[in-house]
């Protein structure tokens, strides 16, 4: 997993309550499409119009958002069906952290099984960063630092943010929840030598 | 102190804390299908992590092939994708595979009971919802996405917060007609879809410890539909019964000693309950549901409800929807109202003994003109049984369909799919808008209910003949 430590660019306002995971990507994308493919169809409802050209009105398809690594979106974010692929999509259309008031635990989770930082801050907060990138309008940059738990205004405002000790230094490292786990193989490996005698039956010979 | 039968499960797998208010528990089965256990065997290679324990993992495909009779993988060629990535994956980690034509294959809730690779006390995942099925065995059995269940593979645990004790008792008896899926529906109808949220249900009580182990895993299947990631029900001698003799299950002097600790898998008299529901199970009459979320489910004799009675203004305009897309006016009974597809299938009730209701209905008779009526039984082995007895024969003779073992008509993942508008009885679990197909209409019900609305041609009352 690679790690997060400091992501600096354009920040994406998309600053609408409750976008869900529908919307992130379409059902029909999870059948069939490579995990690597799935960022070309993030917010594909909302990027594409009916005739499947670029709807030049929504946020990601104006420079310089296209390839924004952040997103400034509005409470709930990710909430509805748990699909893993909306991560996968925001993952791959370059997303590396999305700002929030609030976010589905599941996709808070998701996203921090594949390198992407949830980061949650006060809604006044959120528009107030968003308000500075409009001025700019989306050159201004904004920094999320990991190591020092802020999110950085254009201005120079410092918004901190709380994360899970074990989670950010996990992040830090580039280590996913696997890489966390294995550092306990040895208790793992222990519990079951002893659970194979505990309870033999549950061993398949 | 006392324990519920939650804190014995959750301390038997659990190997230490993992901070953040969960715990590091071992997984003892991994469950893998043509979607999440195709994408999850994938990461796992593309992130270059091992699989320590291939042989407590087991794969078939159901969910994206094709029910048609004489089907492979590339029937359905959108789904061939996934049927191939678990053919490599499985076959590159030494993961036991029942494939499409193979004793074994099969809905991947059935197959695993059936088999014996689920046994009580177990902690099984799989990347499917309905894992909470295996409860049914007295089994720590619950739904993962494909990251944990990647983690899973890759490490044999979960990281993962117990869940609080709710438990549900229906004391008393079903009357005659009233099956496990009709206890089921009717709990949540009356609890609602959101009532498990954070909980780990233990389903017990009088009337549920005289079911046979089928209809356990039916009950236990509709878990997640009232919110609750796992169910389950303590396990018994119908259980040990059931179980003894299966593929997988321990034999000689490993099954005696895995009796004698499946008998301390209960709740303890005295155990306290962080929620506790009492539902008298003689008030259950066969249930139908109305609208679009399994919490819309009413008795077949009971009107439709009126939104304008309903008990807030979400759920009043949540009615209002569920009514416009089924087509439905409130104040009538479901009974009488005209079908056009019967799907009898599913983990749900795809079993031995649901194909059995349902012929029993069906034996002798003939679906109505213009219903579109098909079975699929729930794996290869419940095909068979069910062939040996002539019960294919019952359905054929009848003018229903009789298909291949898989996920079907359950979801529409498959090409399978009820038409636009049309009025589907089906013995599934989900009754979500476009779930069974782009603007089908679905009201779910128990196969003898299921059976008989073929026959009719309209939802009929079973307890009054057809
Ligand atoms: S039968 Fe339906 S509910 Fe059951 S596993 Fe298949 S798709 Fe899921």
């Amino acid at each position: 997993m690679q790690p997060f430590t400091t992501v600096t660019g354009p920040a994406a306002p998309l600053l609408r309550p409750n976008i869900d995971t529908d919307v992130i990507i379409r059902v029909e994308r999870l059948v069939g499409t490579a995990k690597a493919e799935m960022g070309a169809h993030a917010f594909e409802i909302w990027r594409r119009r009916p005739d499947g050209s670029e709807d030049p009105d929504f946020v990601l398809n104006r420079a310089p958002y296209r390839d924004a690594p952040i997103l400034l979106a509005g409470s709930n974010f990710g909430c509805g069906s748990s699909r893993e692929g909306a991560v996968w999509a925001l993952a791959g259309a370059g997303v590396r952290a999305v700002i929030a008031p609030s976010f589905s635990d599941i996709f808070a989770n998701n996203a921090l099984q594949n390198g992407l930082l949830p980061v949650v801050l006060p809604e006044a907060s959120v528009s107030a960063i968003a308000a500075e990138v409009e001025r700019s309008p989306g050159n201004a940059r904004v920094t999320v630092d990991l190591e020092r738990c802020v999110v950085v205004s254009p201005s120079g405002d410092e918004h901190p943010f709380a994360v899970d000790a074990a989670r950010r230094e996990a992040l830090l490292a580039g280590l996913d929840d696997i890489g966390l786990t294995l550092r306990q193989a040895d208790a793992i490996a222990a519990w079951q030598t002893e659970d194979r005698s505990r309870r033999p039956w549950a061993w398949p010979t | 102190m006392s324990q519920t039968l939650l804190d014995r499960l959750w301390t038997l797998h659990r190997i230490a804390p993992a901070g953040g208010g969960q715990d590091l528990i071992h997984i003892d089965r991994i469950l893998l299908h043509d979607l999440s256990g195709a994408r999850a065997l994938t990461e796992v290679a593309e992130k270059g992590y091992a699989i320590p324990n291939p042989n407590l993992a087991f794969a078939t495909p159901d969910h994206a092939v094709s029910s048609a009779p004489g089907r492979t993988a590339e029937t359905f060629p959108k789904g061939a994708g996934g049927v191939h990535a678990l053919r490599a994956g499985s076959a590159a980690h030494g993961i036991r595979l029942f494939d499409l034509g193979q004793d074994g294959q099969g809905i991947v809730h059935v197959m695993g009971p059936e088999l014996g690779i689920v046994l009580p006390g177990l902690s099984v995942i799989c990347g499917d919802s309905h894992t909470c099925t295996n409860g049914g065995l007295g089994a720590l059995a619950f739904g993962v996405g494909s990251s944990e269940l990647a983690h899973a593979l890759a490490t044999q645990t979960l990281r993962i917060a117990k869940p609080r004790a709710m438990r549900v008792r229906f004391e008393g008896r079903f009357p005659e007609g009233t099956t496990a899926k009709d206890a089921v529906l009717a709990a949540i109808g009356r609890l609602g879809t959101g009532a498990g949220a954070g909980f780990a249900v233990e389903w017990g009580g009088e009337a549920v410890r005289a079911l046979p182990v089928e209809a356990r895993l039916t009950l236990c299947n509709l878990t997640i539909e009232m919110g609750a990631r796992m169910g389950f029900i303590a396990p018994d001698d119908t259980t040990f019964d059931w179980v003894a003799g299966r593929d997988h299950a321990p034999r000689g002097a490993a099954w005696d000693e895995a009796v004698a600790h499946w008998r301390t898998l209960r709740s303890d008299e005295d155990a306290v309950f962080d929620a506790d529901h009492v539902i008298d199970a003689a008030t259950i009459a066969p249930q139908v549901s109305w609208g679009t979320s399994p919490e819309h489910v009413i008795a077949v004799d009971a009107p439709i409800p009126d939104p304008d009675a309903a008990p807030d203004a979400q759920r009043r305009k949540a009615w209002q929807d569920a009514l416009a897309y089924q087509g439905l006016e409130p104040g009538r009974p479901l009974a009488g109202t005209a079908v056009d597809w019967v799907f009898i299938g599913s983990c749900t009730n795809s079993r031995l003994s649901d194909l059995r209701e349902a012929a029993r209905v069906v034996r002798g008779r003939r679906v109505a003109d213009g219903v579109t009526a098909w079975v699929v039984p729930g794996s290869v082995r419940v095909k068979r049984a069910a062939e040996a007895e002539g019960l294919d024969r019952v359905f054929t003779d009848a003018g229903f369909a009789w298909r291949e073992p898989g996920c079907s008509l359950c979801v529409a993942a498959n090409g399978e799919a009820v038409p636009p508008g049309a009025r589907c009885v089906s013995t599934s679990n989900r009754n979500f808008v476009g779930r069974q197909g782009k603007g089908a209409r679905t009201h779910l019900a128990s196969p003898a209910m299921a059976a008989a609305a073929a026959v009719a041609g309209r939802i009929v009352d079973i307890r009054k003949g057809l």
